[in-house]
């Protein structure tokens, strides 16, 4: 009860989201995720067309997080909307899009859109960050407060779902982009995404161990600057902020909660936990709360920053 | 926090064996103490991608490939003395079940690989096996060698009758399970067979393991390529009871390309 909390106007069991690009490549691993005890889940990032993503290896381990370069691997708009659509559980789902360009992006909120009837989806996400896809996010330049402005204005006119713009912590100026989103209609900021580009070098095949060659950061090591980054957003914007990178355990997402989260995004803990990480996570939060004689999860947010 | 789970290796290779025409196995120097039958590794070839390879014994680390693709072709190429890099061993492996005496082993095509590794540790456990292997013709026949050496009896199908009984593994395995001499059955090949040999076993109320294969891109229970009714094939298999599997909507029926799109098999 004490992790209850609202998002958007549906009343989500606890803060605990799935990131976008882990695990939810179907509707049946998203249910799962739910039965896992997410409060909400983010479905994988959608494009235009199909995508098969990076050629592996896809994911490493460097010692302090992982380093992953998925690149996007997705149906497609349209067979994406199909798997994850007639949403019907009472935990959020929020449907991820990424494109090269605002006509990209109003092209997916459109689809969005004509789907929203029968998609069952709380919010829809805009990811302008991922750190290694070409075309895409931080490669793209995306992130920048006048591409912000542009691309929160083309999806807003094109989709009425609440929009939740997602910004990277691996750029300087996220307030001012957070600001400009902000203004430019948005309904939420997801604060973080994987950090870098960064890279990890195989010392007996001298050679970048990911296909790719670089990939984003996930994990532990990036937590404080997720903290700090969510810190100062809270005080520059009025619209609730989303809580990702490197939340492993029920402390770390109250921590984030204090630093301004109304929810906190989780993904990377499910390889260093396992796919229950999730419900663990809600768990410990309540014991927290319990020990702390908090009612209410909504009285941490920000705690912080006052 | 530091896990080494997802640790890159690379190892040479001391051996490898053409097995026909299209199978290569490769024997590493190296041995995957922890690897159990059914588990798989994840091979990295740099520049050419990486791939889950299911381990064929742990001593020394074996796998053997069929060159059906750029990956599996450059993985075909390596020689003696060349390295192999690798992460693993992964997955929910087969299961013998305490106080098992006789086991049936049922491969198909490649998939007679982990069988070999599953009847090679029975053998050690002084568990009797039983051994099916099927193919469509004598020369997809591979693994024959190593079988008799670890098992009772090895049985032998060809789609083509070119070698043993005519027809699939069916043809020998049917009256096997019928029979009901065996504790428990293990199934490894072309999804639709796993599927007819799970329903039979179901059938005669015989325990039994099938191996699920899906495209996988982490394999470590991450990225959810290898989602099937929401269940990991990464890390909650590849090795599923034969119930579990039939409970599944798409074993035997449907399977996900690298773009999370359904297709039949």
């Amino acid at each position: 009860m004490v992790l209850e909390c609202k998002m958007f106007g549906k009343r989500l069991k606890n803060p605990v989201i799935l990131a976008s690009g882990i695990l939810g490549m179907t509707k049946a691993s998203l249910e799962r995720c739910c039965e896992d005890g997410c409060g909400g889940v983010t479905a994988k990032s959608l494009t235009p067309e199909a995508r098969k993503g990076h050629d592996g290896p896809n994911i490493v381990e460097t010692g302090c997080g992982l380093l992953n370069a998925m690149g996007y691997p997705n149906p497609g708009i349209e067979k994406g909307l199909e798997e994850f659509g007639s949403w019907k559980r009472p935990e959020a789902l929020i449907i991820s899009i990424v494109g090269k360009d605002t006509d990209e992006f109003t092209m997916l909120a459109e689809k969005v859109e004509s789907a929203k009837k029968t998609l069952g989806a709380t919010a829809l996400e805009a990811a302008i960050s991922c750190p290694h896809t070409p075309g895409y996010g931080v490669m793209a330049g995306q992130g920048t407060p006048e591409n912000v402005d542009k691309i929160t204005r083309a999806i807003k006119s094109a989709c009425s779902l609440p929009l939740i713009i997602k910004l990277s912590p691996s750029l300087p100026g996220e307030v001012k982009q957070a600001l400009a989103a902000e203004k430019a209609g948005a309904d939420a900021i997801n604060m973080g995404n994987s950090l870098g580009p960064g890279m990890k070098i195989d010392l007996q095949r001298k050679k970048p161990v990911l296909g790719f060659g670089m990939g984003g950061l996930s994990g532990p090591a990036i937590k404080p600057i997720a903290i700090r980054c969510v810190y100062d957003i809270y005080a520059a914007v009025d619209i609730p902020i989303i809580g990702t990178g490197g939340i492993n355990c029920g402390e770390d997402a109250i921590e984030m909660m204090m630093a301004g989260a109304s929810f906190v995004s989780v993904g990377t803990a499910a390889y260093y936990r396992g796919p229950s990480v999730f419900g663990e996570i809600a768990k410990e939060m309540d014991a927290w709360m319990k020990d702390n004689r908090i009612s209410s999860i909504g009285k941490i947010v920000g705690a912080a920053n006052e | 926090m530091v896990l080494q789970m997802n640790e890159m290796l690379s190892k040479r290779v001391k051996k490898v064996v053409k097995e026909n025409y299209r199978v290569t196995t490769i024997e590493v120097e190296h041995a995957l103490e922890d690897a159990v039958p059914g588990q798989f590794i994840m091979v990295w070839i740099p520049g050419a991608g990486e791939k889950p390879m299911s381990i064929g014994n742990r001593y020394p680390l074996t796998i053997s490939v069929a060159d059906v693709g750029p990956f599996s072709g450059a993985l075909s190429k390596l020689k003696s003395g060349d390295m192999l890099s690798f992460r693993g061993p992964y997955g929910k492996p087969f299961i013998i079940p305490k106080g098992s005496k006789r086991i049936l082993v049922i491969g198909g095509g490649y998939g007679v690989v982990p069988m070999y590794f599953l009847a090679r540790t029975a053998k050690e456990e002084g568990i009797e096996t039983v051994a099916v292997i099927g193919g469509r013709s004598i020369k997809d026949i591979i693994y024959e060698k190593q079988l008799f050496a670890v098992c009772r009896e090895v049985f032998i199908t060809t789609d083509d009758g070119s070698r043993g009984k005519k027809g699939n593994v069916m043809a020998e395995a049917s009256s096997l399970i019928e029979g009901k001499g065996f504790d428990c059955v293990y199934c490894c090949g072309p999804e639709r067979m796993m599927h007819a040999i799970a329903t039979l076993c179901k059938e005669h109320g015989i325990a039994c393991q099938v191996s699920v294969e899906r495209y996988m891109k982490c394999g470590v229970g991450v990225c959810g390529s290898c989602s099937v009714d929401g269940r990991l094939c990464c890390i909650d298999g590849p090795v599923f009871s034969a119930e579990d599997a039939l409970a599944l909507s798409e074993f035997g029926k449907k399977h996900r390309d690298a773009s999370g799109i359904l297709k039949d098999y």
